[in-house]
């Protein structure tokens, strides 16, 4: 039986149209970012990327991230758990409020941590006189990267867990296994690629975020520039090549993502096939 | 089961860690999310309602408001159109590549605001790829409107592919066959066939791509070329204002934009249950 849009006319014209559209919009840059990292040479690029400063913003985005991921993946488990095991009153306020940090501007994001945890906000103003200073410095940094981060593995894991329902869960538990074995045996194995996506993106916003941590960083080479500020500074010293080198990096971060994601949808069809 | 837990859970209250989870949740929320808004609103607090007035009305403020909303207006209508295409075409046909560019449908997501940002202004300057081909042709796209929507259409493209793509899904075949089969062509059975089962979809996906395009930052201060009155937009309004110490005003601004988007999420989600509600018959 025919289908809207089966027409071979149709079906050449859409494809077609959505192919050069897509490589147009989306494929272009992604070249264009790589193309721009080497159009100097290898060597020009390995020069950018060893670069004292870069390496210092290298190092701390990657401590950022590595510190994001277990709070985001303590907060997600147990607010998935939470809407998705129990019923109780204020249950669809809670799942509204885990998107607001989806909704907020990032620069706002920033601005409500520097009002309130810097010099004149009253908890900045308390840790002054422990001489304790969290905004431009990289606490600060740690702190909106959790805000804008922290609904990336709850997002993946409450359709997954409502839909799979708490029948094997109540079984073990039934059947006398403790919270936390029931947990372990039966919850994990059932999420653990939701889960791994979740990380994936929490990792990759983390190790990207731009408009938040610009408010709180104070930007200051070699000691609170993120990865993308540092960039941000080398495009406004018009060293174009090095901004896209460390463009690349972060690309390079990019295109691992989409990869596994693509590999977990792969494997999610195959065993649905199979099953 | 005592009174208290029965309403936990629906049919068993046999799972544990109801205490756990709900300490952790309201924790993590109170401090990460809602602690935080009490510095805006301490700092508002300072303003009286004429100063506060003053500063979100002031020329060169509204302007900025003009400049946002425009642009991504503009992206949310051709980001309904493009991404209803792509999910179209990503859940109807086969064809060689489909599977790379479902993949390359989340790199806005993937990619950091800020590479999408300088990668952009590069492509698209007199002396980019793009730009060297549209600016003989008169058409200006860097340091213009049209990059800044440009932009905030790259960042959110997603949002509609993905919100669109697993309702076309599910439609069964039967759907559009019944409407074929009796002679209906290609163009009306869209229309009165699929588009109604899709557009709650479409109409909730454009609407996140909007409220993403009026905070979004990182992607656009490079190529907007961030000129007073005419190409700035209101979160670079609120950085200036900040890196002038300018706190009060600062807040006085980021307190529209948040409430404009806490609004707009708001609607989404109460359109979205009710969209829920309708399809499952009620139970939502």
């Amino acid at each position: 039986m025919r289908r809207i849009g089966d027409a071979p006319v149709v079906r050449r014209l859409l494809i077609g149209a959505a192919l050069l559209l897509s490589a147009l919009f989306l494929l272009l840059p992604l070249v264009a970012i790589f193309a721009q990292a080497f159009s100097q040479g290898v060597m020009v690029f390995w020069t950018n990327v060893s670069d004292t400063f870069t390496l210092h913003a290298i190092g701390l985005t990657l401590m950022i991230a590595l510190l994001t991921i277990p709070v985001c993946l303590v907060f997600g488990v147990a607010l998935a758990w939470l809407v998705t095991r129990f019923s109780f009153p204020g249950r669809r306020v809670l799942q509204t409020l885990i998107d607001i940090p989806f909704a907020v501007s990032p620069v706002v994001a920033g601005l409500i941590y520097l009002l309130l945890y810097g010099r004149n906000g009253w908890i900045g103003t308390w840790l002054d006189g422990y001489d304790i200073q969290l905004m431009f410095a990289w606490p600060g940094i740690l702190m909106v990267t959790i805000f804008v981060t922290c609904p990336f593995v709850a997002r993946e894991l409450i359709p997954l867990m409502q839909a799979q329902g708490s029948r094997e869960e109540e079984a073990a538990v039934t059947l006398g296994a403790s919270g936390w074995t029931t947990f372990r045996r039966v919850t994990l194995p059932n999420i653990r690629w939701a889960l791994l996506y979740g990380v994936i993106l929490t990792n990759a916003r983390a190790v990207g975020e731009f408009g938040a941590v610009s408010v709180v960083s104070g930007a200051i080479r070699g000691q609170t520039n993120t990865l993308p500020l540092h960039l941000e500074q080398l495009y406004q010293d018009y060293n174009a090549v090095g901004a896209f080198a460390c463009a690349a990096l972060l690309a390079f971060i990019a295109l691992l993502t989409l990869a596994a994601k693509a590999g977990l949808e792969w494997r999610a069809s195959r065993r649905e096939a199979f099953a | 089961m005592s009174q208290l837990t029965s309403w936990r859970t629906g049919s068993t209250r046999v799972l544990p860690g109801f205490g756990l989870s709900m300490g952790i949740s309201v924790l993590f929320i109170s401090l990460i999310l809602l602690l935080p808004m009490t510095g805006l609103f301490g700092q508002l607090a300072e303003l009286s309602l004429a100063e506060y007035f003053a500063i979100i009305t002031e020329g060169r403020v509204v302007a900025s408001y003009m400049v946002t909303i425009g642009a991504a207006a503009v992206a949310a209508v051709v980001n309904a159109i493009f991404g209803l295409l792509l999910a179209w075409v990503l859940v109807r046909y086969e064809f060689p590549g489909k599977r790379l560019l479902d993949a390359l449908m989340d790199l806005p997501f993937a990619l950091p605001t800020a590479v999408a940002g300088i990668t952009l202004a590069t492509l698209y300057a007199g002396s980019g790829w793009m730009g060297g081909l549209l600016e003989p042709l008169g058409f200006q796209v860097a340091y213009t409107w049209v990059g800044i929507a440009l932009a905030m259409a790259f960042t959110s493209i997603p949002f509609v592919v993905r919100t669109v793509q697993p309702v076309l899904e599910d439609l069964p075949a039967e759907v559009d066959e019944a409407a074929m089969s009796l002679g209906a062509t290609d163009g009306v059975a869209f229309r009165r066939v699929i588009l109604p089962h899709i557009w709650p979809a479409l109409v909730t996906g454009t609407g996140l791509a909007f409220v993403r395009s009026l905070g979004e930052f990182g992607a656009i201060i490079f190529i907007a070329g961030n000129m007073p009155y005419e190409t700035e937009i209101t979160a670079l309004m609120i950085f200036v204002k900040l890196q002038e110490y300018d706190y009060a005003g600062a807040s006085a601004i980021a307190s529209v934009v948040l409430f404009v988007s806490l609004t707009l999420l708001l609607a989404i989600n109460i359109w979205q249950g009710r969209f829920v509600r309708r399809l499952h018959g009620g139970k939502g």
